[in-house]
């Protein structure tokens, strides 16, 4: 694997000082989270992504985009993590953008995405474990265009989104990956209800009940009956984006527990004096370096289009999963009683790596796909 | 077609050609390795031509200088033969200590002279070394080591004991820690190379529980070694044998990928029916695929410098760790029939040899806690570690 370019450094350097002096956790999740906003996000914020051209990072640069890769993704989402900061940059900037791409709702919403004016979303689970095969949202076809029925759940930031990214099916049954199809649904379309929830983390995803919702046949993204190859494409870059958050997760939680173990005094030492904590430590850091590892080789696999970018985008999201509960966990226990506070910051990294583990396939869903790609 | 993937290509064919069939057969056991040496017996006429023909090329060490009878690769070239040496399952040429360990302290610390007349012997397989280190006083507290080293003069006279000696009794020369000082803990010790058929030297096996004897104790008692046979300064062996335990450490932490050839992950090779142990063994190789792009990325950053001088820690700490979980996992998935000790079809007990031998993966070359100590003082700087 190949290291950094020049380019990609700049990027990561951008991002990481953007993100720590605009991103940080007093600044935007703190104060989105107690004043109860609606979206969970700052708008002002998401503007300020599109003045430095980070919307528009997947967007080709025919459109007026960055037209960058997945690798630059991760780049800028390992920031986004170290700091908790809540945007709609994965699944506007990263999922729906990957979802559209190459169709007429790229000329529709590329504009409005790379101004930081556009938020969408993705609505794919319908039960509370993550199985795209089994959707059963009906798309049944009606003279020149289709009428839905039926709910998703799940739809992070659903609730602020002006379209969402549906997959519906068309045809086939439950578990087949043929008769999906992939609808660009506008969220204030007539039948379409939205709950908004708040999450653990303080973000908000939203519930969304199809009762028929009357479609164009122009609101199709790909192919009818083909919803599997645009979805596969969206979640493949949202789950190797999501895997290279969580590394930013587990990083910004392990960074605030080193430090935390070099002021804390107990015994009349420094408690990260203890080797009993400093091996903890050690194993945490060389845990997040490997899953850093795995996250950017499935980035740089994914934009090659190696043949083995599935596999390893999967071992990523389920490493990057399991490795950032364990910072979390470490995090809280070596802080001891402060880190139950809701003052201290730590446990918001727990908050925020549960949403994250289950978004888009949880370390069990990966698991599985990593056994049936390999063939057992 | 660029450069590389017109080396690629001519590789390939090269390789296609050359590499007989004997040796791109699976390894069974450390046998079926080519170790080279004095008193070397080739298993086979394969075994011997493989190792001449990569020899001639200077391919055993391609990355070493032309001068130094290297194969004068640059980083990339050596990878892409690498992958294509993966790619038809060739068995090394050569596996041996100086190249792994000796060859690249000696690169950094040897004079011209040791450079020219060791290296190129190493590439050859001509002489097999061997690594004393570790003593019975001396263990993750490698430091402590008493064997002594007296200056007489036009020579040294060497006295003391060394225990896990990796294979000193086929070895031909040994690369050894001795006490020159007793002033300074770290600051007394220097890197002597001496022959094993130096009078005085004695060897004796150590029967492990894996059933095999990879390791000896070493003694020497009244050993004479001419005055110019040192690595660096003398009271200055403390860098290079720190900078040669980096390299060692990253040779052990490649064992977590298994052997060379065979699959990162371990579902494919077992195929388990049982559910439960499925679901095992994908958890394994969701950090077998892990690791695997670790040391990728722990390599680039390697030959970049921009690693970590500390990093290699990481990756034997976490290399072995995995390598000791593969094994088991392996027991798990042959059942009773990995039990077996010496039938023909275990391969003489293979699965539960290796399964045995993997245990001392985290000892050996500092143990997985001396590793956490280093990342903890060198990566994390905790206090008071």
């Amino acid at each position: 694997m190949s290291l950094l370019t020049d380019d990609q450094k700049m990027l990561q350097e951008t991002a990481a000082s953007f993100l720590a002096e605009e991103g940080g956790i007093a600044k935007q999740l703190r104060h989105w989270r107690d004043i109860d906003c609606k979206d969970g996000f700052g708008h002002g914020l998401w503007k300020r992504f599109g003045e430095l051209g980070l919307t528009g990072i997947c967007i080709p640069e025919s459109h007026g985009g960055l037209g960058l890769g997945a690798v630059e993704v991760a780049l800028v989402l390992e920031e986004i993590g170290r700091n908790l900061t809540p945007s709609p940059f994965l699944t506007t900037a990263v999922v729906a953008v990957r979802a559209i791409e190459d169709t007429q709702h790229a000329d529709r919403w590329y504009p409005d995405i790379l101004s930081g004016q556009a938020v969408l979303a993705l609505g794919v689970d319908e039960q509370a474990r993550h199985m795209p095969d089994r959707t059963a949202l009906e798309a049944k076809r009606q003279g020149n265009g289709f009428v839905l029925n039926g709910a998703k759940q799940f739809v992070v930031q659903g609730g602020s989104a002006d379209m969402i990214v549906t997959l519906a099916r068309s045809g086939g049954l439950a578990g087949e990956k043929n008769g999906l199809t992939l609808f660009a649904v506008p969220r204030d379309c007539a039948g379409l209800v939205v709950e908004n929830a708040a999450l653990v983390d303080s973000s908000k995803a939203a519930l969304l009940r199809f009762n028929n919702v009357e479609l164009d046949a122009d609101a199709v993204i790909g192919e009818v009956d083909g919803g599997w190859v645009p979805l596969s494409r969206a979640l493949n870059a949202g789950r190797a984006a999501a895997a290279a958050e969580l590394v930013g997760v587990a990083a910004g939680a392990s960074a605030m527990t080193l430090d935390y173990l070099k002021q804390r005094k107990q015994f009349g030492k420094l408690i990260g004096e203890m080797q009993a904590l400093q091996h903890r430590a050690a194993h945490l850091y060389s845990e997040i370096e490997i899953a850093r590892a795995v996250a950017l080789k499935a980035a740089a696999l994914l934009d090659r289009g190696d043949g083995r970018a599935e596999l390893f985008v999967s071992a990523a999201k389920a490493k990057a999963a399991d490795v950032a509960s364990l910072a979390a966990s470490e995090g809280v226990q070596m802080h001891g009683g402060i880190g139950m506070t809701d003052e201290h910051d730590i446990g918001l990294f727990m908050k925020r790596q549960a949403v994250l583990g289950q978004l888009f396939g949880d370390v069990f869903y990966h698991r599985e796909r990593v056994a049936a790609l390999s063939g057992y | 077609m660029s450069n590389l993937d017109q080396f690629r290509a001519e590789t390939r064919a090269f390789l296609d050609e050359n590499c007989p069939p004997e040796m791109r057969e699976p390894i069974h056991s450390e046998s079926d390795l080519c170790w080279g040496g004095r008193n070397w017996v080739f298993k086979s006429d394969a075994q011997r031509r493989w190792l001449e023909i990569m020899a001639g090329r200077g391919w055993t060490v391609p990355d070493w200088p032309k001068d130094y009878g290297g194969g004068g690769l640059s980083p990339a070239e050596a990878s892409v033969l690498k992958e294509e040496l993966q790619r038809i399952g060739a068995r090394p040429p050569l596996t041996s200590f100086g190249i792994s360990m000796l060859g690249p302290a000696l690169l950094k610390f040897g004079t011209e002279v040791q450079k020219r007349h060791y290296l190129s012997q190493i590439g050859r397989g001509e002489i097999r070394w061997c690594q004393g280190y570790s003593e019975p006083g001396a263990g993750s507290d490698l430091a402590g080591l008493q064997t002594k080293a007296e200056d007489k003069g036009d020579h040294w006279l060497v006295n003391g004991q060394k225990v896990w000696t990796s294979y000193a009794d086929k070895a031909d020369w040994i690369f050894c820690l001795v006490r020159t000082s007793a002033e300074s803990k770290q600051g007394g010790i220097t890197f002597l190379l001496f022959d094993m058929l130096s009078p005085g030297v004695s060897t004796k096996p150590i029967l492990l529980i894996s059933g095999s004897s990879p390791f000896c104790e070493t003694f020497f008692d009244d050993v004479k070694v001419p005055k110019d046979q040192i690595v660096g300064e003398v009271n200055k062996g403390w860098d290079v044998a720190k900078y040669l335990l980096g390299h060692e450490r990253e040779m052990i932490a490649g064992m977590g990928l298994g052997t060379s050839g065979a699959s990162v992950t371990l579902g494919p090779v077992i195929k388990p029916a049982d559910p439960l142990l499925r679901a095992e063994i994908a958890a394994f190789d969701v950090d077998a695929l892990s690791f695997a792009a670790m040391s990728e990325r722990f390599a680039a950053m390697w030959k970049a410098g921009e690693a970590h001088p500390a990093s290699a820690s990481l990756m034997k700490y976490a290399g072995t760790e995995l390598n000791k979980r593969r094994n088991a996992l392996v027991m798990a998935g042959g059942g009773s029939d990995a039990l077996d000790w010496a039938g023909e079809r275990s391969h003489r007990g293979k699965a539960a040899r290796d399964w045995l031998r993997s245990k001392g993966n985290s000892i050996e070359g500092g143990t997985s806690e001396i590793q956490l100590n280093i990342i903890a003082k060198h990566i994390l700087h905790l206090p008071g570690s």
